[in-house]
């Protein structure tokens, strides 16, 4: 049977404040444990939560950029369940009113195929503390520094259709949030999760299968291998004659495999109801046309506009609109360079992105400038240097931190473009190789670019080679 | 409306309360009426009217998003039954 595979993404963004959603104690990765747990964030009786202004404020950029409903009148919600990482035995989120109603996101796929993606919801809600499970004598060790950090949950229609679309629509959030600067989007520390809801159903049906959900996917490429892996698993098991149960499965990436998590059937009854302890969030249009007046260009208006300014590929486009730090290194070198985008693309593209892979630098660590790489695009447009001196130039601006014009003089590596000194160059290799000359000059015409190698060879590489070219074939003669 | 032993017992884990045999019934016949008290203001009209979030007429204010806590790990770690590391420690959780 031909099976189609159906997929929802649940995302856990954690927004990018200073201090937790409910308290005024620090969200910093990495603190020593439960030193920014507060008396709110561990759940102590007679504790209040206070809302913070600027989570709230970051939900609705979130909202506004994926073209949604905002809610006017939002609530939040307890839900309500036992784990030790959750001090007060609910977790303070928002369910009937969230903060962000539907919206779409449009898709792209490798083959440049676009698809829009629903989008559910998105609700505010506080993060749960950390579990570790070293052993302890027998005990598990709890570590609250977490507890309380604002996550925005987004989620998805059930509208995508393979394990690649799901991953174009979460790397196309997570390109999202950093543009917002809502979120880190570190998935290392934890900062950007997914749960997957997966299920399969035969080619042409119209109703769901039942679904199993992934969770606490920490990577783009786990989230592809486990999604994988169940939809082959789960075919397995329908057709062997078997029926799939709906549970909560975590992936295993070192076996690559998904196995059921929480086998209680209650641990989904969460019986929400409204929190007495916090009152409604109203937002009125002031308040949300002032936050869509602090917007940034979006990803896709940006690569639109690359497309058309700079004239690039929509490959180039996409891929220096994927950061707004790269983006605005893009547009502050080709300012520099005069315009000179094409060529300015291939260089932040090509070495510069090679030199900060290499290092595993983010592009804001970048030893050279917008100013002077931009400065040496200019000398390779303006025929100061070519484009091979170009690239030794580049390693030395890197090292020594110097602009083009400094490193150029200082080695001497401006471009001979003086006829006269071609020409005598071009004498000396003449004479130096009879035999090929004559092979040339009978007709072996393939051996010109044997003379233009000796040529750059004697003038280290720094004669025009178009000028070469030409005069070699002028003196040359042949036949 | 009337709620079955084995609802009772549900909703007393999922709330994490440990109850006598003995009392279940009783328990059975008041959460009962509390049903029959919902059920009876089904029967109300409700089309027309906003689901009351809370008791006050009144919203949520803002905090401004700024660190003010300092940490008090040293006072909250001795009412905590065992502590290691830093961590509190508790019966361990497997998944």
């Amino acid at each position: 049977m031909e099976w189609e595979t159906v997929i929802g993404l649940e995302i856990h963004a954690q927004l990018a404040t200073h201090s937790k959603i409910f308290s005024a104690a620090s969200t910093a990765y990495g603190a020593e444990a439960n030193t920014q747990a507060c008396a709110i964030d561990l759940g102590m009786p007679g504790m209040l939560p206070v809302l913070n202004a600027e989570a709230v404020r970051m939900a609705v950029k979130l909202g506004l950029a994926t073209g949604s409903e905002i809610t006017r009148r939002s609530v939040f919600a307890r839900k309500n369940y036992f784990y030790p990482d959750l001090p007060k035995g609910y977790q303070i989120s928002q369910f009937e009113l969230p903060i962000v109603g539907p919206g779409t996101l449009e898709i792209e796929l490798k083959d440049g195929t676009r698809k829009q993606v629903g989008i559910t919801r998105a609700h505010l809600e506080e993060d749960a503390g950390k579990s570790l499970h070293e052993d302890f004598h027998g005990m598990s060790g709890i570590d609250l520094n977490r507890a309380g950090t604002p996550l925005i949950e987004i989620v998805s229609e059930p509208d995508m259709r393979s394990a690649a679309e799901a991953i174009a629509y979460m790397k196309k959030i997570h390109t999202l949030v950093r543009y917002l600067e809502i979120c880190d989007g570190n998935m290392q520390e934890g900062s950007f999760r997914c749960d997957a809801n997966v299920s399969i159903r035969p080619v042409g049906a119209a109703e769901f299968g039942t679904r199993t959900e992934l969770k606490n996917i920490n990577s783009f490429r786990f989230v592809e291998r486990a999604i994988n892996y169940e939809v082959e698993r789960q075919i397995d098991v329908l057709e062997s004659g078997g029926t799939v149960t709906q549970e909560t499965r975590l992936y295993d990436t070192d076996k690559n495999e998904t196995r059921p998590m929480r086998s209680k059937e209650e641990a989904n009854d969460y019986r929400y109801f409204p929190d007495p302890d916090l009152l409604p969030v109203e937002l009125d249009e002031d308040y949300i046309q002032a936050i869509a007046d602090t917007l940034p260009e979006l990803p896709d208006p940006k690569r639109e506009r690359f497309q058309q300014e700079y004239d690039l590929s929509a490959y180039d486009a996409g891929v220096l609109s994927a950061s707004r730090e790269l983006a605005d290194f893009y547009e502050a070198t080709v300012a520099a360079a005069k315009g000179t985008a094409k060529l300015t693309a291939n260089w932040v593209m090509g070495e510069l992105a090679g030199v900060l892979n290499k290092q595993s630098l983010d592009i804001g660590a970048s030893r050279i400038s917008p100013e002077q790489l931009g400065g040496l695009v200019l000398r390779i447009e303006d025929n100061t240097i070519s484009g091979k001196i170009a690239k030794e130039v580049f390693e030395a601006m890197w090292s020594e931190q110097q602009d083009a014009d400094t490193i150029i003089e200082a080695r001497g590596l401006r471009q001979i473009t003086d006829t006269g000194a071609i020409e005598s160059l071009i004498d000396e290799v003449i004479e130096a190789h009879p035999k090929q000359t004559e092979q040339y000059r009978g007709g072996a015409e393939k051996l010109l670019g044997f003379f233009v190698g000796q040529v750059m060879k004697r003038s280290q590489g720094k004669a025009n080679p178009g000028m070469v070219n030409k005069v070699l074939r002028d003196k040359l003669g042949g036949s | 409306m009337s709620l079955s032993e084995e609802e009772v017992r549900k909703i007393a884990h999922l709330g994490g309360l440990a109850i006598r045999d003995e009392n279940i019934p009783r328990y059975a016949q008041s959460l009962s009426s509390i049903l029959d008290l919902v059920n009876q203001m089904e029967a109300v009209d409700t089309v027309e009217i906003q689901p009351m979030a809370h008791p006050l007429d009144a919203i949520q204010r803002l905090r401004p998003d700024e660190v003010r806590e300092t940490d008090q790990r040293a006072e909250f770690q001795p009412l905590a039954p065992q502590v290691e590391n830093g961590l509190y420690l508790v019966p361990k959780v497997i998944e």
